[in-house]
C-alpha cells in the first residue's frame, strides 16, 4: 500500500514538472511548483517513515508494464530503500520549503521550474527501482534533470564548463554501473535485482563488481580522485538544488553502492574490506584539505561534502571487512554508522547550504574574503549557520558527533579481525578520519568566522539584510532536527535496525529502552554515549558561566585607547583573512598535496607600491589523473580523425577483418 | 534415402563453397559474371533439393526467384551494363590470386570451427548447411574488399545474399515472405547500383572505386 501511495506521489512530481515547463513564466509558477513538492515530499516522507519504523507491513513489490517489455518496471519498498526515501524526502521538503521564499527571487525561472520537481521524481525513482533496467534509467534520469539545473545560470563565467565535466563524470559512472550490472545479470541476462540476487557470482567477478561500483557510484557521490565535478558542479546550482545535490544526492550514490555490494553481491572477500575504507580514508582528508583551502563559500561546503562521503565510506567498508570475517554485530554497527552518518550529513549539509544560499542572495557574495559581520544584518541565518558548523565538525551534542563517534567504536573493533592487513590498516584509516575531523572543524572556523563575524569587508557585507521567512524556516527546521538527531540518537539507531539486520544479518542492541536515553552501541563495559546529559552540561555550563560573568563582572563603561596590537588601522581590510587562517595548514600540507609555491614581490627600494604575496596552488590529482586522460583522448581523436577519410573499399576491409576477428574470438573461446 | 538427402544437400552446399572460390579468381567481366550465374544455379538447385526432402513446397517459390531473376534476369543485366560501360573486354587485374584463395581456405576453416561446436544442439543438415553459408559469406565478403572494380563489388554483394538464403533454407521454417522481400531488396539494390554505375561512369570515366576516391571533396 505503502509504495502505491509513494508511487503515485512521483508520478504527481512528474506532472508538476510537465506543468511548470509549460506554465513557467507565469507569476505565482514559483510558489506553486514549490509548494506541490513541498506537500509531495511531506507525504513520501511520511510514508517512507512510518514503513521504516513498523517493519514490515508497509514495504511491498510492484511491476510495471513500462520499459522494456519483457522486464517490465520493477519498484519495491524494503528497509534500505525506506531509509533513503526517507533521506531523499525530508531534504526535498525542506529543500522545498527554502525554495518558496529563495526561488522568488531567481531571475529565469523557466529554467529551474520544470526540472526542479523532475529532479525530486529521479532521486525518488532510483532508490525504488528493483531491476538493472529501471534503476540505471532513473539513475541516468537523476543525472541529466540535476545537470539542467545546474545549467540554469549558464551565462555565469564557469558554469558552462562545470556542467560539462559533470556530464562527462555523469556518463562515465553510469558506464561503469551498466557494466557492473551486466556483470551481474551474467549471460543468463536476468536483470531484475530478485534475479540477480540468486545468481553467485565468482570471487574474480565479484572484485570487478566491486571496481566498477565504487566508479560508478563513487563518482556520483564525489570519492576522490573521480570527485572533480562536484565542487565546480554542486555550487553552480541555485542553493536550495546545491543542497539537494550535496546532501542528497550523493546520498543515492551512496544507495546504489550500498545496494549493489551489500544486497545484490553476495558475500564479500575481506580485501573488499580494505580498499573501501582506505578509499573513503584518503576521501575524508583529501576533500577537508580541499575545502581548507578554498574561500568560496558553496564550494567550500561542497569540498566537505567529499569529507562526509569518505567518512560514510569507511563505515561501509568497515562493515564490509566485518561481514567478510563473519563478525556480524560490528558489521551492523559499521553500517549504522555509516548510514546515520548519510541521514545527520544530509541534515546539516542541506542546512549549511541553504545559510550559504541565504548570504548569496543578501549581498551576492560567494567569496568569503568579502563578507563578514553577517552575524549583525543575518542573526538567524548566522545561528543556524553555527549550528550546521557545530554539526559537521562532529562537535556534541549534534548529531554530527554521533555518527562519527559510532564510526569510531567499529574502528575500535578492528584488532579482532583476522587478517593482519586490516589490524594494521584501520587503525591508520582511523587515525585519517580523527585528522579529517579536527580539519574540519578548523576549516568551520575559518568559514562561519570570516562570513559571520568581525566587520564587513564589502559594501554588500555591510547591506545585507536578513534572509526571507521560508528560508529561515528550512533553516530552523533542520538545525532542529540536529539537535534532536544529536541528543535522541537512540531512535535514529532503532530505526535503523531493520537495514542494518536486513544487510548484515545482525542487529545493534535495543537502544530506547536504555536509562537516560543512552546509547550502548556494543556493551555497557566497553563504551557509551548520552547526549541528553551532554546537552545539559553544555547548556547548564553556558548559563552558569554567563550568568557569573554578567553577575560579577564589572558593568563600568571604561574608555581607553583602543588595543591597537591588531586593528591599528580601522580598515576592514586589516582583519584576519580566509587566507590568513588557512596559512598555516598550508603551509604544513600544502607543499607536498597541493605543490604551493609563495612567492614575495618586494618592490624595488625607493618604489612606492605595495609588496605583493603571490601563492600558487596545484591540484595535484587533477595533474595527475585527469589532464593525461584529456591529452590521451585529444592524442587518440587526432590520429582517428584519419579514419573519417578512408576509401570505400578500407571501410569494407575494416568490417571485414572486425568480423573474422569476432569470428576467431568464438572459435577460439569454445 | 535419409542418408542420400543429407548428402545430396551436402553436395550441393559443397558445390556454393566451390563457386564462391571460383568468383574469387576470375579477372574478367563476362567470366565473372557467368560464374554468378552459376552461383544463383547452385543455389536454386540446393533452394529446391531442400524444398524436396523437407516437404515444403513454398521453398520451390523461393527456388524459382533464385533461377529467374539471380541466375537469368541479374547476368543479363549486367551482360548489358558491362557492354555498355565498355568494361566487358577489360581485364581487372586480381592481386595475388595464391594469397586470396589461401586466406579462403582460412576463412572455410574458421567458418566450421566456429559453427560446428555451437550448432551441437541442431540437426545435421542445419549444422553443416550453415558452416557452408558462412563460408559463402565470408567469400562474399572477401571479394568486395579483394575487388577495385564497382561491377565485381556487386557481383560479391550478391554472392553474399546466396550465402545468406543458403543458412535460411538450410533452417526449417523460414516464411516465404522474407525470402520475397529480401530477393526484391537485392534486386532494387541491382538497380539502384546500376544506376550509380552509370553516374559515376559519366562524370569520372571510369568505374574504377579507387579514381572515386581521390575526387571527394572532403580530403583532410
Amino acid at each position: 500500500m505503502g509504495l502505491g501511495w509513494l508511487l503515485w506521489c512521483i508520478a504527481l512530481l512528474l506532472g508538476t514538472s510537465v506543468a511548470a515547463a509549460v506554465g513557467a513564466r507565469h507569476r505565482p509558477a514559483s510558489t506553486l511548483v514549490y509548494g506541490v513538492c513541498l506537500g509531495t515530499s511531506a507525504v513520501a516522507l511520511v510514508i517512507a517513515a512510518a514503513s521504516l519504523i513498523a517493519g514490515r507491513a508497509l514495504t511491498g513489490e510492484v511491476q510495471l508494464p513500462l520499459g522494456l517489455p519483457w522486464l517490465g518496471a520493477h519498484f519495491r519498498l524494503d528497509a534500505l530503500a525506506a531509509f533513503f526515501l526517507v533521506v531523499v524526502n525530508l531534504g526535498a521538503a525542506t529543500a522545498s520549503l527554502y525554495g518558496l521564499g529563495y526561488g522568488s527571487h531567481e531571475e529565469a525561472p523557466e529554467r529551474v521550474l520544470p526540472f526542479f520537481p523532475a529532479f525530486l521524481a529521479g532521486m525518488n525513482l532510483v532508490v525504488l527501482a528493483h531491476d538493472a533496467f529501471t534503476f540505471l534509467f532513473t539513475w541516468e534520469f537523476m543525472s541529466l534533470s540535476s545537470w539542467a539545473l545546474v545549467m540554469a545560470h549558464h551565462r555565469e563565467r564557469g558554469n558552462a564548463a562545470a556542467g560539462y565535466l559533470y556530464l562527462l563524470m555523469a556518463s562515465f559512472g553510469t558506464l561503469a554501473l551498466l557494466l557492473a550490472f551486466g556483470l551481474l545479470a551474467g549471460p543468463a541476462g536476468g536483470y531484475a535485482f530478485s534475479d540477480i540476487r540468486l545468481a553467485a557470482p565468482s570471487a574474480a567477478i565479484g572484485g570487478v563488481v566491486l571496481a566498477l561500483t565504487l566508479i560508478g557510484a563513487g563518482s556520483k557521490a564525489g570519492i576522490v580522485p573521480l570527485h572533480v565535478w562536484l565542487p565546480l558542479a554542486h555550487p553552480a546550482a541555485p542553493s536550495h538544488v546545491s543542497a539537494l545535490m550535496s546532501g542528497v544526492m550523493t546520498k543515492v550514490a551512496v544507495y546504489g553502492f550500498v545496494r549493489i555490494v551489500f544486497d545484490l553481491l553476495g558475500p564479500p572477500d575481506w580485501w573488499w574490506g580494505a580498499v573501501v575504507p582506505l578509499i573513503g580514508g584518503i576521501t575524508a582528508l583529501m576533500g577537508v584539505l580541499y575545502a581548507l583551502m578554498e574561500h568560496d563559500l558553496k564550494r567550500l561546503l561542497a569540498y566537505h561534502t567529499v569529507e562526509n562521503i569518505g567518512i560514510i565510506f569507511i563505515g561501509l567498508g568497515l562493515a564490509l571487512a566485518f561481514r567478510a570475517s563473519g563478525m556480524q554485530a560490528a558489521a551492523a554497527l559499521a553500517l549504522t554508522a555509516a548510514l546515520f552518518h548519510v541521514f545527520n550529513h544530509s541534515l546539516f549539509k542541506s542546512l549549511l547550504f541553504f545559510g550559504a544560499g541565504a548570504v548569496l542572495s543578501a549581498t551576492g557574495q560567494r567569496d568569503m574574503e568579502r563578507l563578514g559581520g553577517l552575524i549583525h544584518r543575518m542573526p538567524l541565518t548566522a545561528f543556524a549557520f553555527l549550528i550546521g558548523s557545530a554539526a559537521i565538525s562532529a562537535l556534541p551534542p549534534f548529531n554530527g558527533f554521533v555518527s562519527e563517534w559510532l564510526t569510531f567504536q567499529a574502528i575500535l573493533l578492528s584488532p579482532s579481525l583476522p587478517q593482519f592487513l586490516l589490524k594494521f590498516l584501520v587503525p591508520a584509516i582511523g587515525a585519517l578520519l580523527a585528522l579529517s575531523a579536527v580539519l574540519a572543524a578548523a576549516c568551520f572556523v575559518k568559514a562561519f568566522g570570516v562570513s559571520f563575524l568581525g566587520r564587513p569587508r564589502s559594501d554588500a557585507a555591510r547591506d545585507a539584510t536578513e534572509a526571507d521567512r521560508w528560508s529561515i524556516a528550512a533553516m530552523f527546521v533542520l538545525a532542529v532536527l540536529c539537535l534532536v538527531a544529536g541528543i535522541l540518537p537512540g531512535y535514529f539507531i532503532d530505526a535503523l535496525a531493520p537495514v542494518a539486520e536486513a544487510l548484515t544479518g545482525a542487529r545493534l542492541p535495543q537502544q530506547n529502552e536504555l536509562d537516560w536515553l543512552t546509547i550502548v552501541p556494543i556493551a555497557q563495559s566497553r563504551s557509551s554515549y548520552n547526549g541528553l546529559l551532554l546537552f545539559l552540561f553544555i547548556a547548564l555550563a553556558a548559563l552558569l558561566a554567563a550568568d557569573a560573568i554578567h553577575r560579577w563582572a564589572s558593568a563600568a563603561i571604561r574608555r581607553a585607547p583602543p588595543w591597537d596590537c591588531g586593528f591599528p588601522d580601522p580598515s576592514p581590510m586589516t582583519q584576519y583573512t580566509a587566507g590568513s587562517f588557512s596559512q598555516p595548514i598550508r603551509r604544513v600540507f600544502g607543499a607536498v598535496l597541493f605543490r604551493a609555491r609563495e612567492e614575495v614581490d618586494m618592490p624595488r627600494p625607493g618604489d612606492t607600491r605595495a609588496a605583493r604575496l603571490h601563492v600558487r596552488l596545484h591540484d595535484v590529482l587533477w595533474d595527475t589523473f585527469y589532464v593525461p586522460t584529456a591529452n590521451a583522448v585529444q592524442y587518440a581523436a587526432q590520429r582517428l580523425n584519419k579514419a573519417q577519410f578512408l576509401t570505400i573499399r578500407a571501410y569494407l576491409t575494416l568490417v571485414f577483418g572486425a568480423l573474422v576477428v569476432l569470428l576467431m574470438v568464438l572459435a577460439v573461446w569454445q | 534415402m535419409d542418408r542420400l538427402a543429407l548428402d545430396v544437400a551436402h553436395l550441393f552446399a559443397g558445390s556454393l563453397v566451390l563457386v564462391s572460390f571460383m568468383l574469387l579468381y576470375q579477372d574478367r567481366m563476362t567470366g565473372l559474371i557467368n560464374t554468378f550465374a552459376m552461383h544463383a544455379l547452385v543455389v536454386s538447385f540446393s533452394v529446391a533439393w531442400q524444398a524436396y526432402i523437407q516437404l515444403a513446397p513454398h521453398l520451390y517459390i523461393t527456388a524459382a526467384i533464385a533461377l529467374g531473376v539471380k541466375a537469368v534476369v541479374i547476368p543479363f543485366a549486367l551482360h548489358r551494363i558491362v557492354v555498355r560501360l565498355g568494361i566487358h573486354r577489360t581485364i581487372e587485374p586480381v592481386v595475388g590470386i595464391g594469397q586470396t584463395m589461401l586466406a579462403g581456405i582460412g576463412l572455410v576453416a574458421l567458418s566450421i570451427m566456429v559453427m560446428l561446436p555451437i550448432t551441437a544442439q541442431a540437426g545435421t543438415l542445419a549444422r553443416e548447411d550453415l558452416a557452408f553459408a558462412l563460408s559463402v559469406i565470408l567469400l562474399g565478403l572477401l571479394m568486395m574488399v579483394s575487388r577495385r572494380n564497382a561491377v565485381s563489388q556487386v557481383i560479391g554483394f550478391m554472392s553474399i545474399e546466396n550465402g545468406l538464403i543458403l543458412a535460411a533454407t538450410g533452417a526449417k521454417g523460414m516464411p516465404l515472405v522474407v525470402e520475397i522481400s529480401v530477393a526484391f531488396s537485392i534486386l532494387i539494390a541491382l538497380i539502384v547500383i546500376g544506376i550509380f554505375l552509370f553516374r559515376i561512369r559519366e562524370r569520372f570515366e571510369t568505374v574504377d572505386i579507387y579514381v572515386l576516391h581521390q575526387h571527394r571533396g572532403e580530403q583532410p
